[in-house]
């Protein structure tokens, strides 16, 4: 393990800026919302006002002129009404039952907004209202459930011989607040097809389904991202949906129809965080060790399973926390209410089921009277150590190291014991955290996906193909600089390919901090090759053995003498074989494997690794929590960008930090969203950000390119838990519920 | 479409207010009444838009003649950078720091916080503190009314419906001095749970309003009489205050901490 080193040959490792920083900071970059398409027409959507109930009729008032809107609704259909994911669940317009408020059940289209939004105001649904189940404690509808044990036999008699503690645990919804909302744009193509521009994470996911929506072969549907205004997860599976609309009205209009949601309007209708109610009960032994884990894990899945499923295994996966424990029984299941259908949102069930494990941690330390790093260092995972698959970690395991690179960095030690004396209306505290966070698909997600990913020579250097999307955090930078180190060229000279689902290879969805991990190891991968094939054709061209070929830096030479330029090689093999173009598939470890069925072994080829300590000043007038410090250490195996890797770090921790002290989600008692403005929605803003120190390490991981592991979901993990034990250090009060708002703050106090 | 008139001159604005055309609303620095025609809320009761931003006799700050006047098109920014306010009353300055973001501070105007009427507005309690007066004007003349008198209903004012609020006026008295604290929900850019102001005039002299515990901004008469008198301050609090539940905070949250902060700023 070493920290970074910023003297060394390549790209990689070093922090070249962005390749796409210029436009964005000069405003060339054109998102969605700067395309126009000649006669295009803006759509909209006519949504649900109950949260559960039975269309009865969709009344176009006859008083208003239609003749320039176009309108559709289910029956336009010419596929089927799903959108595609998981399950079939969903419709793409509700026809006959409505399951959350804000559903969507027609859509209108029409070139002037300022008529498009009066023609909203004169559809109106009726519906029969049926009762709405909001509390997921109280739905019988299961989505999805799981079941993970170790060692189960002697559960009973660890809970009999060791103190038992118990603590149940609560999370709500986080909204992802992407600067830029759900946006995208479909074209109609005289071949029947549809062509889509949008803001998105996922193309492929788009792709397929609009193929049964419209009911399509593949080579008629392109779907290609424009430049995105962020994503989190929210852009996951929800693009799928707006585009499958902008499609319907574009085939009915022939013609061009983009779509753009208000903030309102994509705050209320599109996905969020699921909440959780998470149920802890552990035995401990007197000197702190852990031995047994019992937890019982309910997440809300909103009205449809959505990715549902996937959200609650990563969670129940990650539910032990960074911890060695003899036995465990997690059980966890996902159930449907009729709100909003909760999906991906950076950390993906980890935020949840790590704030319950993080927090629980400090419970059993306050019961033993041990310090609450102590008791983490103590059972922290090492290599050797079982998670609770059975997985048995050999490589690449930082838990301890994170924690003590923290803990210096935090004074950790010196502020635990000063802060405890505080007095007065002001009281400070410190609170740390561990957590860990598995690196790609789970289980058998890579291998069943089969990614592929390439690199095409051009007459100066690379291009990189994939559809992997840059959503903010850098892929088209990263990928240039690995495609780059593998065929010797400069940065300059490798270029990222347009991510269109009709021309590139499917590298997979844009999620699981999979992207530089295993779609970032294909492209090396497959540039390591086409450098070998070009080694070859410089040998035979230059008539020197292939096996002293090498490039660097954009010149091929052979024993110490320069041959040739890169440009120069690649044009002359362009014109003379055409092209070059090679796609790699991804290559899963093969001693990797993990049964779907029995959820046991290994659900991660490896694991990130983040501490967190968090410095809080408790104002006991008003009951607001103030940060004064935040220090984290992240083990990413290998910082490709170290300068973007800190920023992944960054506002990754701003954005939990926003989950543990401000964002929260207020409900009526009908199912409808109260506060879906950034004015009432509460997020953090430059001044709420305290002090930070980041550090990376660098343990790498034997299989990862250059030994990069994920790394974009980690930081979201750990902050919450490191506030709520920053908080009981300042006051005394375990608040087992984020956010820690005043209202929850004040309670715990005055209790 | 909504019809706009832009007036140049005061004159011209009262032309308009005394012809009273049907869902009159008056537009200074648009912060309030742009986010809800952006929403398209209640745009149907909108029937015509004067706009005052241009008007000259509604600018500017003068602190002569034992009185600190206030144009009602002074905006957060103007307030924040006049020499006038951090001389006779530094407290104006710093809330008005606290409103919004630097676009809202650029644009919004005291005169716009004070007919907006919202519980919430930031001036409020401290004008009301400060016992400040309104001067409204129209075609058929001018009059003035005390802050206290102004806010009569949630969001409903004593605004005539020809009318304008041309000045704010605050008393200048020696030796007093104003204190508040807001508490938002974040640290910027953010809406008040609740805001308290004091005006110090002497150990048991004070004047109190506050924000966001009542249909209307408050002045906390009971508050006061008992810190005249030594009395339980807190106990008297509530009887001034009606907090209610919301997406900000509690009812039960806002009432505390209206206390908490309340003793505090009385030291």
């Amino acid at each position: 393990m070493k920290h970074i080193e910023l003297e060394q040959q390549g790209a990689v490792g070093r922090s070249p800026p962005r390749k796409d920083g210029a436009d964005k900071v000069t405003g060339r970059a054109r998102y969605l919302d700067d395309l126009n398409f000649p006669g295009q027409l803006w759509g909209r959507t006519v949504r649900s006002h109950v949260a559960h109930g039975r269309i009865r009729e969709i009344v176009w008032d006859a008083a208003f002129d239609w003749t320039d809107v176009v309108r559709v609704t289910a029956a336009d259909i010419p596929g089927e009404n799903v959108v595609h994911l998981i399950e079939d669940d969903q419709p793409m317009l509700a026809a006959d039952v409505v399951r959350h408020r804000e559903e969507p059940i027609a859509l209108l289209a029409c070139a002037d907004r300022e008529k498009l939004e009066e023609a909203l105001a004169h559809v109106r649904v009726e519906i029969e209202e049926l009762e709405p189940v909001l509390d997921p404690l109280r739905s019988t509808v299961v989505f999805k459930s799981y079941r993970i044990e170790q060692a189960p036999q002697g559960l009973a008699q660890a809970f009999a011989d060791a103190r038992v503690i118990e603590g149940t645990y609560r999370v709500g919804h986080q909204e992802q607040m992407y600067i830029e909302p759900q946006a995208v744009a479909a074209i109609p193509r005289e071949d029947g097809g549809i062509t889509i521009y949008g803001s998105m994470q996922c193309p492929f996911y788009v792709h397929r389904a609009l193929q049964r929506l419209l009911r399509l072969d593949d080579s008629q549907v392109a779907v290609i991202q424009v430049v995105t205004g962020g994503g989190f997860g929210g852009k996951e599976d929800y693009p799928s949906v707006i585009s499958g609309h902008a499609a319907l009205l574009a085939r009915k209009a022939r013609r061009p129809v983009k779509m753009i949601y208000k903030r309102e309007e994509d705050v209320a209708a599109t996905t969020k965080r699921h909440p959780a109610v998470m149920k802890y009960r552990t035995a401990v032994e007197a000197d702190g060790t852990l031995v047994a884990l019992e937890a019982e894990i309910v997440m809300d899945g909103g009205a449809y399973v959505t990715l549902s499923p996937v959200v609650a295994s990563r969670g129940v996966l990650h539910a032990g926390g960074a911890y060695r424990w003899r036995h465990a029984r997690i059980d966890c299941r996902v159930v449907q209410t009729h709100t909003p259908p909760n999906g991906a949102f950076r950390g993906f069930g980890v935020p949840q089921t790590m704030f319950a494990i993080e927090s629980h941690m400090e419970r059993v330390a306050v019961a033993l009277g041990i310090d609450p790093l102590e008791l983490r260092r103590k059972n922290a995972l090492q290599i050797g150590d079982e998670l609770p698959t059975g997985q048995k970690l050999t490589s690449s395991v930082s838990a301890r190291e994170v924690l003590d690179v923290v803990a210096a960095r935090s004074d950790y030690a010196r502020k635990r014991k000063e802060y405890g004396r505080s007095v007065g209306e002001k009281r400070r505290g410190i609170g740390i955290s561990l957590a860990f966070h598995g690196a790609g698909f789970t289980g058998t997600g890579e291998v069943k996906l089969k990614p592929r990913a390439g690199v095409e020579l051009t007459d100066r250097g690379a291009r990189v193909l994939s559809v992997s999307t840059d959503i903010g955090q850098g892929t088209i930078t990263v990928f240039s600089q690995m495609a780059a180190d593998a065929l010797g060229l400069a940065l300059d000279d490798v270029e990222v390919a347009e991510n269109d689902t009709s021309k590139m290879p499917d590298s997979g969805p844009t999620v699981a901090s999979r992207t530089t991990m295993v779609v970032g190891g294909t492209i090396t991968r497959a540039a390591a090759a086409m450098a070998r094939i070009l080694q070859g054709y410089v040998a035979q061209v230059h008539d020197v053995p292939a096996a002293e070929v090498s490039c660097a830096g954009g010149i091929f030479s052979a024993r110490g003498r320069a041959l040739a330029p890169f440009a120069a090689i690649a044009k002359r093999y362009l014109q003379e074989r055409g092209s070059l173009r090679i796609i790699e598939n991804y290559r899963h470890p093969p001693e990797i494997r993990f049964d779907d069925a029995t959820y046991r072994g290994d659900a991660y080829p490896c694991y990130g690794w983040a501490a967190t300590a968090v410095e809080v000043e408790v104002d006991l007038d008003t009951y607001e929590i103030s940060l004064l410090d935040v220090s984290t250490a992240t083990d990413v195996g290998r910082a490709i960008h170290p300068v973007l890797a800190e920023g992944q770090v960054e506002g990754g921790t701003v954005q939990a930090l926003g989950y543990a002290l401000l964002e929260e989600h207020v409900w009526d008692q009908r199912g409808r969203l109260l506060n879906t403005r950034m004015q009432n929605y509460v997020i953090p803003t430059a001044l709420d950000v305290p002090r930070m120190h980041t550090t990376l390490l660098e343990n790498p991981y034997p299989s990862g390119p250059y030994g990069a592991k994920g790394l974009g979901e980690l930081p979201m993990d750990g902050p919450a838990p490191a506030v709520v034990g920053a908080v009981l250090h300042a006051t005394g009060k375990l608040i087992p519920e984020i956010p820690l708002s005043p209202d929850r703050v004040m309670r715990a106090v005055l209790s | 479409m909504i019809p706009v008139t832009s007036a140049r001159s005061l004159s011209e604005a009262y032309a308009i207010l005394h012809q009273r055309p049907r869902g009159l609303r008056v537009l200074a620095g648009g912060t309030d009444l742009m986010v809800a025609v952006n929403a398209r809320a209640g745009l149907d009761r909108i029937g015509h838009v004067l706009d005052i931003w241009k008007v000259p006799e509604l600018r500017g700050i003068s602190g002569a003649g034992g009185s600190l006047r206030i144009g009602a098109l002074t905006t957060y920014t103007e307030l924040m950078r006049s020499r006038e306010i951090a001389t006779h009353l530094p407290a104006l300055a710093l809330v008005s720091r606290e409103v919004g973001a630097w676009a809202i501070q650029n644009r919004g105007t005291i005169g716009g916080n004070v007919c907006n009427a919202s519980p919430a507005g930031d001036t409020l309690p401290l004008l009301l503190a400060a016992e400040a007066t309104f001067l409204l004007g129209g075609p058929r003349g001018e009059r003035t009314v005390a802050a206290h008198e102004f806010f009569v209903g949630y969001r409903k004012t004593a605004l005539g419906a020809d009318e304008l609020l041309l000045r704010v006026d605050i008393p200048l008295i020696e030796k007093s001095h104003l204190v508040y604290r807001k508490v938002g929900t974040r640290k910027a850019q953010s809406i008040s749970r609740t805001i308290v102001a004091v005006r110090k005039l002497a150990p048991r002299d004070v004047r109190i309003a506050a924000g966001c515990v009542a249909p209307i901004p408050l002045r906390c008469r009971n508050a006061e009489k008992a810190v005249a008198a030594g009395g339980d301050v807190r106990a008297a609090l509530e009887q001034d205050i009606t907090p209610i539940d919301d997406v900000r905070a509690t009812a039960v949250y806002r009432s505390r901490v209206t206390g908490n902060v309340l003793l505090r700023l009385l030291g």
